[in-house]
């Protein structure tokens, strides 16, 4: 009995904790702290993020899993430096049973790590970073949106199906840029194409013209990018500009023409692009979906609402099968994954690693909206490599 | 392979105009005043937010290049007579603590007036149509002129400079305040004129750059840091050396960014180190 080994403590004190853990007073409500941008550039995003998310639980009158449903909003401000204070405010201070966020990527590593330090369930509604769902994976995290893989795969199979041959890649130097160029190489290379350049310009400079004069020579039959926001506000106006639309055309990840379609005018017209949603997708939910978010909010829902929305729904999957207790981490991720989430952007079910496995539409720009004109790759998964899920 | 170089050059010409507008006036307001001005690409930013604004409210962005001057110059010779004509004779440590808390005050008010959204500025429609320059590449008619504005700027700040009494008061205040007073100049007016001047053409730059850049919080940032390495390489106060190291400076970082881009962020830099050491004062300096 000289020295009880620490793994052994560690396991004495978990089961303590456990048995501790106060039986759920009935009527206690669940807390849920929503960690979304309500401030600066992406306050659009966050308010409809949680707009959806509000829907689905006032769709359920308040509960899920028979348990009333608190909400604590927390402006992150998308600014990574004060995220791990933010997360510790809900985690420390509020005692949130559930946490839901955010759209940044930088933000969102905070909410990941405290989801797996202290086993606190977190519903990532936007942020597409591909480590959350791949060597960082969890059995506490889930992700109700995309890998920032999924929709560029889905553009690289598009096009080769249309047969083409080579294509290049234009992103920002920066993680997402990077990660949707491996998808549109893996997406174009599954179809037999070749993704033959990456051409990227620094975060977050809006010179584009030293690419766009290299495009020409490169002998690709059509030019994919990854921008967002007001990065592709221009991109899309200097490739239009600069007279390479009439031999190559430009195609890209969902977020190039997403939510931009007016400040880009005419010159987005006719552009391809591949997304989880678009509009015009004629499913039943998606019409009931956004009549009753129109009703709720007076604006049409968007990809953003949709995220928020089907977090909700996967929270509700989880907390119906443990009777509203979040924290009984087992049982409630084995049911959020067993369970197949009525989505308005199609019916998906979750990877192993906690991903949306879902279909990527084609879309085209006409007329300020993002139509779908068809199926870009069918229920398509993160290869979700590396994760390793512990105790799942 | 040829005609994308000849496309890059191109590039690196436009861009380093544009660079050269911004960092004259920042030449001159060292050489002249020996104020350090950190908020100089504040004022361009301001540039482009007021074509921004001008271009909302009116439709035109011609409306907005006039504007930007006039206000520019009158916003400039404010700034001057209230605040930086007290820091002139003042340590370079002090200058920056007061430029830098322009900067500072600069954003908040654009944050409270204009939102930090990322505004998309529209092209004039006379001007928005593309001409071919080589193979599919085109350019866009309002960047050629751009392109065109700016050497029209340039020519006639260096003929101001170099060929009329108020430059040759200019000249000579950069080189000894007590002489230019001993020659009948009001010291304090060429200083105003001066930073008027370096306010207005930073604006301006901004004005124009809009509709090439979007205008968005912080867009200055990148452009204070390019504008200093022009001085720098060009020689502190030199305008005909602004002149060339902004061309050498936009050529570089444009071929960098086509040609090697996982060093474009170092490639200014780098020339800039090896000019300091070659030639500690600049390729231009007077001394």
């Amino acid at each position: 009995m000289r020295h009880v080994s620490r793994r052994a403590m560690l396991a004495g004190a978990a089961l303590t904790a456990g048995l501790c853990r106060p039986a759920i007073a009935q009527g206690a409500p669940l807390k849920v702290g929503m960690m979304l941008p309500f401030s600066g550039t992406y306050a659009a995003l966050g308010e409809n993020i949680a707009a959806g998310f509000e829907l689905l639980i006032a769709e359920n009158d308040g509960k899920l899993g028979g348990r009333a449903v608190t909400l604590i909003r927390l402006d992150d401000e998308s600014d990574p430096a004060k995220a791990p204070a933010n997360v510790n405010r809900l985690t420390e201070r509020d005692n949130v049973d559930v946490l839901l966020g955010t759209v940044h990527s930088g933000v969102v590593m905070a909410l990941v790590q405290a989801a797996r330090e202290k086993e606190i369930p977190l519903f990532i509604p936007n942020a597409g970073n591909v480590a959350a769902t791949r060597d960082l994976c969890s059995p506490h995290v889930f992700r109700s949106s995309f890998s920032n893989w999924q929709p560029a795969y889905g553009m690289g199979r598009a096009l080769a199906a249309r047969g083409v041959k080579k294509a290049a890649w234009v992103t920002w130097d920066y993680a997402a840029g990077k990660e949707s160029g491996e998808g549109f190489r893996d997406g174009l290379r599954d179809g037999g194409a070749e993704m033959t350049h990456l051409l990227t310009v620094p975060f977050p400079e809006t010179n584009f013209q030293p690419v766009l004069a290299q495009i020409s020579g490169l002998g690709v039959e059509a030019v994919g990018s990854f921008f967002a926001g007001g990065g592709a506000i221009q991109f899309v106006k200097d490739y239009a500009a600069s007279g390479l639309r009439a031999t190559i055309p430009l195609c890209g990840s969902g977020f190039l023409t997403e939510g931009v379609l007016k400040p880009q005018g005419a010159a987005a017209e006719g552009i391809q692009t591949a997304l989880h949603y678009g509009d015009g997708l004629d499913n039943a939910k998606n019409v009931a979906f956004r009549t009753a978010f129109k009703a709720k909010t007076t604006r049409d829902a968007d990809v953003y609402a949709v995220q928020g929305y089907d977090a909700g729904q996967m929270l509700a999957a989880g907390l119906t099968a443990t009777k509203g207790d979040a924290a009984a981490a087992m049982a409630f991720a084995a049911a959020i994954r067993a369970a197949r989430i009525d989505s308005p952007r199609g019916a998906f079910t979750l990877s192993a690693s906690h991903n949306p496995i879902q279909t990527i539409w084609l879309r085209e720009a006409r007329d300020g909206q993002n139509k779908v004109i068809g199926i870009a790759a069918k229920d398509l998964a993160d290869p979700g490599t590396g994760c390793k899920m512990a105790g799942a | 392979m040829l005609t994308g170089l000849i496309a890059q050059l191109l590039n690196g010409v436009q861009y380093g105009l544009l660079l050269f507008l911004i960092s004259s006036g920042l030449t001159l307001i060292f050489g002249v005043m020996g104020v350090i001005n950190l908020a100089h690409g504040s004022l361009f930013m301001i540039g482009a937010y007021l074509a921004f604004g001008v271009a909302s409210l009116t439709g035109s962005l011609w409306l907005a290049l006039p504007v930007a001057v006039l206000g520019g110059a009158v916003f400039g010779a404010v700034l001057e007579r209230l605040l930086f004509r007290r820091f002139r004779t003042r340590a370079h440590l002090d200058q920056v603590l007061l430029t830098f808390a322009l900067i500072l005050l600069f954003e908040e008010g654009r944050s409270a007036l204009a939102g930090n959204q990322f505004h998309s500025v529209p092209v004039p429609a006379v001007l928005d149509f593309s001409v071919p320059v080589i193979g599919g590449f085109g350019y866009s008619a309002y960047r050629l002129a751009v392109l065109a504005i700016c050497l029209l700027v340039a020519a006639g700040l260096v003929w101001l400079i170099e060929r009329t009494r108020i430059g040759s008061a200019i000249r000579a205040a950069a080189e000894n305040t007590e002489m230019l007073n001993l020659l009948g100049f009001d010291a304090g007016r060429v200083h105003t004129l001066v930073f008027a001047g370096g306010t207005a053409l930073a604006m301006l730059a901004g004005a124009l750059a809009a509709p090439l850049q979007s205008v968005y919080p912080g867009m200055g940032d990148g452009f204070l840091i390019l504008s200093f390495i022009v001085v720098v390489i060009g020689g502190l106060g030199s305008v005909a050396g602004a002149f060339w190291a902004a061309l050498l400076v936009g050529l570089i970082d444009t071929l960098g960014k086509a040609y090697l881009p996982q060093a474009a962020g170092i490639a200014v830099c780098a020339m800039m180190a090896v000019v300091l050491l070659w030639r500690p004062t600049g390729l231009f300096s007077r001394t």
